[in-house]
């Protein structure tokens, strides 16, 4: 349950840039390969924002996919899942993106 | 204000800490139909409201924390590795026998990861080891900061070399920087053959893989090259040692790789770190 001392870190990271601010909205960018489940994320974050400037925030998750490059047919291919295969059968891919855990933006008051 | 495009409305505050990623927001969009939850864009703030950009990656204070401690054993000429694997797969045992084998050459430190007890690291001090215990609680892994401490209250003299036994768990320590030159990930041929498929963030970011036990070998019909290909399938290139602790066999091979830090991935500062 890694998600909750990631949602320990984005909740203490908002705190840390937008001091006693109210925060009314979240958006966080949660790559399709960065092995954070969104849904997780969505539980631990109101559990973490309680009691602090972020309680009763709104959240939103963007899920960027990667960018695959095929080292065998040199194909570019978008990759939703850490398993994917090239359509010449290569699982052999150079992935970039898709791997962000990120806070984008908040919402103030 | 658009998040995207900038617009802004009068009234509206906006302040840009990073300048927007475009490359991303291609993606953004493009997946935008696949899910029935918030969008992002467009969004408008209420009259009283103005949008932060932060841009902030989550995982920054860690990775920053990582590199600190990367920093340190380099100037202290400590090489340190991170040990990965479902609970059970062998972990305290190979370490056990790779400390009394090696016999100090180099002096081996272990920092031990458990949710609870110091039995590990007990383990690890009967065989003349040095031995740290963290016990994470409630945690499902470790991470730098504790790392750090653990780090100041080992103190670890120059020339050792470090392993690191993570908490068992397959899925949450993937995913933390702890300033290891190296991470191995341990699969035992009591478990299933498909192990890496069904953990492809673990088995893609290790450096090398060990298959453990392999004296059960003949009592338990696991298939050895199913699990490579499922290795491999998921990190094409990726070293794979098989090796027994009981037995001894294989053993040689894992320690001659010890002894070559230069076929792992994160290059040190200092290239001989240790010489056994």
């Amino acid at each position: 349950m890694h998600e909750l001392a990631i949602s320990e870190s984005i909740v203490a990271g908002i705190v840390e840039r937008m001091g006693d601010a109210r925060v009314i909205r979240v958006v966080l960018e949660i790559g399709r390969l960065s092995g954070i489940v969104p849904d997780s994320i969505r539980f631990c974050f109101d559990l973490c924002a309680e009691g602090t400037s972020l309680a009763g925030a709104e959240l939103a998750i963007l899920e960027p996919s990667g960018l695959g490059r095929c080292h065998e047919c040199g194909r570019d291919l978008v990759v939703d899942d850490p398993l994917v295969t090239c359509p010449c059968g290569s699982v052999d891919l150079e992935v970039s993106g898709g791997r962000e855990i990120r806070i984008k933006e908040v919402e103030v008051l | 204000m658009c998040a995207t495009c900038g617009c802004s409305e009068e009234g509206h505050a906006r302040i840009v800490d990073m300048d927007a990623d475009h490359g991303h927001q291609h993606h953004e969009h493009h997946h935008h139909h696949d899910h029935g939850h918030e969008h992002s864009d467009p969004h408008e703030p209420t009259h009283d409201s103005r949008v932060v950009r932060l841009e902030k990656d989550v995982l920054e204070k860690n990775a920053r924390l990582a590199e600190r401690n990367r920093g340190w054993l380099d100037a202290r000429g400590v090489v340190m590795l991170n040990l990965m694997s479902a609970p059970g797969a062998g972990k305290t045992t190979l370490l056990e026998r790779t400390i009394r084998d090696l016999a100090g050459h180099p002096p081996v430190a272990v920092i031990e990861g458990d949710q609870a007890t110091l039995r590990d690291a007990e383990r690890i001090r009967a065989t003349g080891g040095r031995a740290v215990q963290i016990n994470t609680g409630s945690g499902c892994h470790l991470d730098a900061a504790m790392v750090a401490q653990a780090l100041h209250a080992l103190d670890p003299a120059p020339g050792t070399l470090l392993m690191v036994e993570n908490v068992g768990n397959l899925v949450c320590p993937a995913l933390f920087d702890l300033g290891e030159r190296a991470r191995i990930a341990l699969v035992s041929v009591t478990e299933g053959e498909d192990k890496p498929l069904k953990y492809p963030y673990m088995f893609r970011a290790a450096d090398c893989m060990l298959l453990t036990k392999t004296d059960l070998l003949p009592h338990v019909g696991f298939d050895r090259d199913a699990c490579r290909a499922a290795a491999r399938r998921v990190h094409p290139g990726l070293p794979i040692l098989e090796l027994s602790a009981t037995s001894g066999d294989g053993l040689d091979a894992w320690y001659a790789w010890l002894r070559h830090p230069a076929a792992w991935t994160v290059p040190p500062a200092t290239p001989e770190a240790y010489a056994p």
